[in-house]
Formats: structure tokens, C-alpha cells, sequence
């Protein structure tokens, strides 16, 4: 088994809301991240994917397959967006790091036809990341 | 679903290996010279993972501030521009990054209640790294 990881950016806006708590919750959970204009990141994505080499192209994974899965079922629909307005997934939930991740990780599920998704990993900044790992983990 | 939080932190310190049970020349081959007896310090980066369910209310495995709280509380005014080897916490103990991971671990495993502490991963410099998980295997 050989892990192989992929790394893209992206950059977009968002804010933390949730909207059965009251402004005061809110302002008390979220603090600065819950301005209702929003603010953004630079964002870091890296997929890991694990399986066997392939005898023959000494492959895990055709990176450039991997390459253009990412872009089209992730950066495409997330870089330059604002998360809780224009991405659905973050219609009905606040999107945090965590949930970006899990996320990604249903975005890319099924779509990966060699290798086996291991892990979503998404950076906020440097010092912030979440790791997804699937439902089952 | 379960999700894993990491937070990146910095603290300076200095250190000297040096082990009483050995002679100065053994410690010498043993440390080389991290062995010099007026010690050295290092820029360490200390990367804290917890895990836990995502809260549909806050969409958080725990909410930053408390990491941020207990981890500043309890290790970075601790360490922070210390001498590892006049600390308690390395009593008996030679201050190699090896055993800061395990006392950092410990101190947080007793401190931080929001989330499961999962793994500290500390860098020495930016070519050594070493992690703990409590010992536990570590997730790639």
C-alpha cells in the first residue's frame, strides 16, 4: 500500500452563523468569525489516496487524473466563492474547517475510480487544519 | 462524523542533553554538542490534534478559543523563553525533544477536556520532527 497526497489552493470567503442561536450565542461561540459581512482565507487542500502500485506504470494514481477530479469537483465550485451563499452544502451548515473537509471528502468519494480516498485534509491557515478521515473513522 | 483538529503553536527555549549517568566523555559521544554546557535553544513548533464528532450547532469538533486557552496556559507560559533543564517537568528526565513530546502530551491529556487529544507533534527544527500519541500508532 503507497499513500500519495495532492495538494491544491483556494481562496474564499465565509462567516459562522447558526440561526437558532441568538445574536449574543453567537457573537459568544463564533467571537470575530461571526461578522455577518463575512471574511476570507487562503485556503490549502490536500488529498491523500492510497492503493497498490501498478505493476505496469508504476502508478497509484494518474496524478494528472487526480489533478483535474480536484479542480473540477472542488476548486471550481469553491475558489472565489463566499461558502455560505453561492456552495450548497453550506446553505444548511456553518461552513468551518471541519465541515469544508467533510465536504471535499463527499465531493471526491466515488469519483477517485483507482485508487481508495484516504484523507481530506484542508488548511485554514498554517497553524489550522482538519483531517477527515470518512464516516466510518 | 469524525473529524480531527490540529492547531499549530511556537514557543523558544533552551536546552542541554546532557545524562548524569554517564561520563563527560560519553555524554559527549552520546549528545555531541548539544552536550555544550551552556546549552543551546531552538524555535520548537508544537502541532496539538484532538478529535471528536463535528457539533451540528457550531460545525466544530471544540471551539478554537478553549485549545487556544489551555494550550497557552499550560505549555507556552511554561516554556516559553524557559530552560528546559531548570523545569520540574525534566526532573530525572534528559530534555530531548523525544521526552518534550511526552511531558507536552501528558500535561495536555490532564488539562484539556473540550475534545480527545489525539497527537502533539513537535519540531525541533525544520528538519527534525518527532510525535506522540500517547502510544497509540499514528495516523497517516
Amino acid at each position: 500500500m503507497v499513500y500519495l497526497t495532492r495538494k491544491v489552493e483556494f481562496s474564499a470567503s465565509h462567516h459562522y452563523h447558526n440561526p437558532d442561536l441568538s445574536a449574543a450565542e453567537n457573537q459568544r461561540i463564533f467571537g470575530k468569525c461571526n461578522n455577518p459581512n463575512g471574511h476570507g482565507h487562503n485556503y490549502t487542500l490536500e488529498v491523500t489516496v492510497k492503493g497498490s502500485v501498478d505493476a505496469q506504470t508504476g502508478f497509484v494514481v494518474d496524478l494528472k487524473q487526480l489533478k483535474e477530479i480536484m479542480k473540477r469537483e472542488v476548486v471550481d465550485a469553491l475558489d472565489h466563492r463566499y461558502l455560505n451563499k453561492e456552495v450548497p452544502e453550506f446553505a444548511d451548515q456553518i461552513p468551518t474547517t471541519e465541515n469544508i473537509a467533510i465536504a471535499v471528502w463527499k465531493r471526491l468519494q466515488g469519483k477517485l475510480n483507482v485508487a481508495k480516498l484516504h484523507r481530506v485534509r484542508i488548511y485554514e491557515t498554517p497553524d489550522l487544519w482538519a483531517d477527515f478521515y470518512g464516516e466510518e473513522s | 462524523m469524525k473529524a480531527y483538529l490540529t492547531r499549530r503553536y511556537m514557543f523558544s527555549a533552551s536546552h542541554r542533553l546532557h545524562c548524569d549517568g554517564l561520563s563527560e566523555a560519553e555524554n559527549w559521544a552520546t549528545y555531541g554538542k548539544c552536550n555544550n554546557p551552556h546549552g543551546h535553544g531552538h524555535n520548537y513548533s508544537v502541532e496539538v490534534t484532538v478529535s471528536g464528532q463535528v457539533d451540528p450547532a457550531t460545525g466544530m469538533v471544540c471551539n478554537l478559543v478553549d485549545i487556544d486557552d489551555c494550550v497557552h496556559g499550560e505549555i507556552i507560559e511554561r516554556f516559553d523563553h524557559a530552560n528546559l533543564n531548570m523545569l520540574p517537568e525534566f526532573d530525572g528526565q534528559v530534555p530531548t525533544t523525544e521526552v518534550l513530546s511526552v511531558v507536552i502530551f501528558d500535561i495536555l491529556k490532564q488539562s484539556f477536556r473540550a475534545a480527545h487529544l489525539e497527537k502533539v507533534r513537535i519540531e525541533e527544527t525544520s528538519l527534525n520532527s518527532f510525535e506522540y500519541a500517547g502510544g497509540a500508532e499514528i495516523r497517516i
